[in-house]
């Protein structure tokens, strides 16, 4: 039993990161009041962008080039998501609508580019991928120290660090306080002085960066290149994990951990005695099957924010 | 004198969309250093070079027009129902498994795998339908998952029944849609009888939604939810139909891929894409049944079209992707097309 959770455990922390960026992300975007169904196609562009500076610059940058990565696929997922928010927040688009041409554009530009640029419908595999440390002192505690604490990932650590920067900060600063207002309550928002298009602004492009790193977590320690199925259901898969941990980033947290062990069971369910009757298939519509489950109030009540979805327009009551 | 009516204006939304979907292409080609002129040129080629494309591009139009369909009924309830991919999966299926599992009769066999197909769409739809009928819970998260869960089921099925293979085996031609008189007619395409059962189900939902009652209470519901209840409507029971007739149109639109195109079902990696490309259907022809067929006209013949592009003119097929995709975004950004428009009206009316 042992030796299946030292199997699994460091699988789901590393099939989750990419998630945590993800789902956090869409909490910041959502909670302002903008729905993003556009973060799959944001995971993309930033696993597209995180390969291709990867391939280019590995040679300049030596072992620091998947970190520069990581932060040049975060700014053009930004600046990608911003259309997102001009059409949604000034253009007052139908959100959804607006959030599926994101995800058909990150898919089609970055396609388009892979063919262009290396003649072939993927990229050729890095060299420098994300590195794997041993947290001192942790990983010698015995039994939970080999599982969690030895060759996790960089970014895995990060992401968890990221759950809790964002819990604080949607929690505990004046800017939280106004993104969360504007999502609830706008109206009464702008009474008070908060500017909400800023905020809402600000709230998309942070989702856009957020899952511009999540994707080239993905493409940089899962699957190493960038072709038409890397990144495929993931953010979707976020979007379950932001809704089934309750807009909260901390929720959004836990659930990526537990969409990522349900990964991680359909991945090796055949190599573990007692799953291997299993079909893997449950495994794979586990995390659909429940963000549905959750929804309905199944397993407790989630409320979105109130006024997700719909575009504020000053005067009208 | 009224230069622009509002009825024109809404006429014109659309075509500008195109019209700058085209030209923000054009720019990408430009500054990806290929020539958009042979590119538009190689794209209309792909499209109505000779009968034989012309034959092929009609054929992609079939299941494009039904996945609009899907689409544009769920609006018209005020459903957004994003599970058109998957209840197309799922009818894709059912018609794949009910044409190579029995042997009938033409009569009998052909009509009932689009039957199955039309029932496991419905069943796919009727889900989110119930949920949102009954708990309130948002159509569109639903649609979404059981998108996947389709996809994943589905592959799992083609596996059990194939013994632990990647493919269906090839339906009985009791079965198919394939016609031998529209293929030699097209110089040997793989047009088949698929558009017509995509055209009659144009006329299936225009006479649903303006000739019945219960299509009069669709729309009311769409219109206002609360109104068609305080009328005496079953608001729920109405949610509940159009998602089912919605998916119906979405798993026919699966058949046409069984029992026409291909004949039989591939375990799939990801989505086909058709889908979605519904939505972009369905809005461009503002959620009616003759916008339908024009909005998958169009979409249809581009996707087919750009398969030219990469042989005639260098060009990776995407390209056609990012233009649908810009002609959606736009669309979506309607409102301020409009407003400029109104604008523009007012000007020419001071003068």
């Amino acid at each position: 039993m042992l030796d299946v959770l030292y199997f699994i455990v460091p699988i789901t922390i590393a099939s989750a990161a990419p998630l945590i960026f993800t789902a956090i992300g869409g909490v910041f975007s959502e909670r302002s009041g903008v729905i993003n169904i556009g973060l799959e196609g944001l995971m993309v562009m930033g696993a597209f962008i995180g390969i291709l500076f990867n391939l280019f610059f590995a040679e300049s940058l030596g072992a620091w080039t998947p970190w520069i990565a990581l932060l040049v696929a975060m700014l053009v997922s930004a600046l990608f998501a911003t259309l997102h928010a001009v059409a949604s927040i000034s253009f007052r688009a139908d959100q959804v609508v607006s959030g599926v041409a994101i995800n058909m554009l990150g898919l089609a530009i970055a396609l388009f580019s892979v063919k262009m640029i290396f003649g072939k419908g993927q990229t050729d595999f890095i060299q420098e991928k994300i590195p794997r440390f041993n947290i001192p002192y942790l990983q010698d505690i015995p039994i939970i120290g080999p599982m969690f604490f030895k060759l996790v990932y960089g970014s895995s650590i990060i992401a968890i660090a990221v759950a809790f920067i964002a819990w604080f900060v949607i929690y505990k600063t004046p800017f939280g306080l106004r993104l969360r207002s504007v999502g609830e309550h706008p109206m009464a928002a702008d009474t008070m002085g908060i500017k909400v298009t800023k905020i809402r602004y600000i709230a998309v492009i942070i989702s856009g960066g957020l899952a511009g790193i999540g994707g080239a977590v993905y493409s940089q320690t899962i699957t190493n290149d960038f072709g038409h199925a890397t990144i495929n259901g993931q953010g979707f898969m976020a979007l379950a994990a932001m809704i089934f941990g309750k807009w909260h980033p901390l929720g959004a947290m836990g659930a990526a951990l537990f969409f990522g062990f349900a990964q991680a069971l359909a991945i090796s369910s055949s190599s573990i005695k007692i799953l291997a009757d299993i079909p893997a298939v449950y495994f794979h519509i586990f995390p659909y099957v429940l963000t549905i489950l959750a929804l309905a109030g199944f397993l407790g009540k989630s409320s979105a924010p109130k006024s997700l979805g719909n575009p504020y327009i000053k005067g009208n009551r | 004198m009224n230069i622009m009516s509002n009825k024109m204006i809404n006429i014109l939304v659309p075509v500008i969309s195109i019209i700058l979907g085209l030209l923000v292409g054009a720019v990408v080609m430009l500054i990806s250093d290929y020539n958009p002129v042979t590119g538009y040129i190689a794209l209309w080629n792909g499209i109505f070079g000779d009968s034989y494309v012309i034959g092929e591009t009609i054929r992609q139009i079939s299941p494009y027009i039904l996945a609009g369909l899907a689409v544009a009924f769920a609006f018209r309830t005020g459903l957004f129902n994003i599970g058109v991919e998957g209840q197309l999966i799922v009818g894709w299926f059912a018609a794949a498994y009910v044409g190579m599992a029995f042997e009938l009769p033409k009569i009998i066999h052909l009509p009932l795998a689009l039957l199955a197909a039309a029932v496991a769409g419905a069943l796919w739809g009727l889900i989110p339908g119930i949920l949102k009928a009954t708990l309130k819970v948002h159509e569109v998260i639903v649609t979404i998952m059981m998108n996947y869960i389709a996809l994943h089921v589905v592959n799992a099925l083609i596996k059990t029944i194939s013994g632990g293979g990647f493919k269906t085996d090839r339906i009985h031609e009791t079965a198919s849609l394939r016609s031998e008189f529209l293929s030699n007619l097209t110089d040997y395409s793989t047009l088949h009888y698929g558009i017509f059962v995509a055209l009659a189900m144009v006329v299936v939902m225009w006479f649903i939604l303006e000739k019945t009652k219960s299509g009069y209470e669709l729309k009311s519901v769409g219109f206002n939810e609360n109104a068609s209840q305080y009328a005496g409507m079953n608001v729920n029971k109405n949610i509940i139909l159009a998602m089912v007739i919605s998916g119906a149109f979405a798993g026919l639109g699966g058949a046409m891929e069984a029992l026409g195109t291909f004949g039989n079902m591939s375990s799939m990696g990801g989505f086909t894409g058709i889908g979605f490309d519904g939505i972009a259907v369905a809005l461009l022809g503002a959620n009616t049944p003759l916008g339908v067929i024009f909005g998958a006209t169009l979409f249809g013949s581009l996707k087919y079209g750009a398969n030219n592009m990469p042989n005639a003119a260098g060009i990776p097929v995407e390209i056609v992707s990012i233009i649908i995709a810009l002609v959606i975004f736009f669309v979506a950004c309607g409102y301020i097309i409009r407003v400029g428009l109104i604008r523009l009206r007012n000007k020419k009316e001071a003068k």
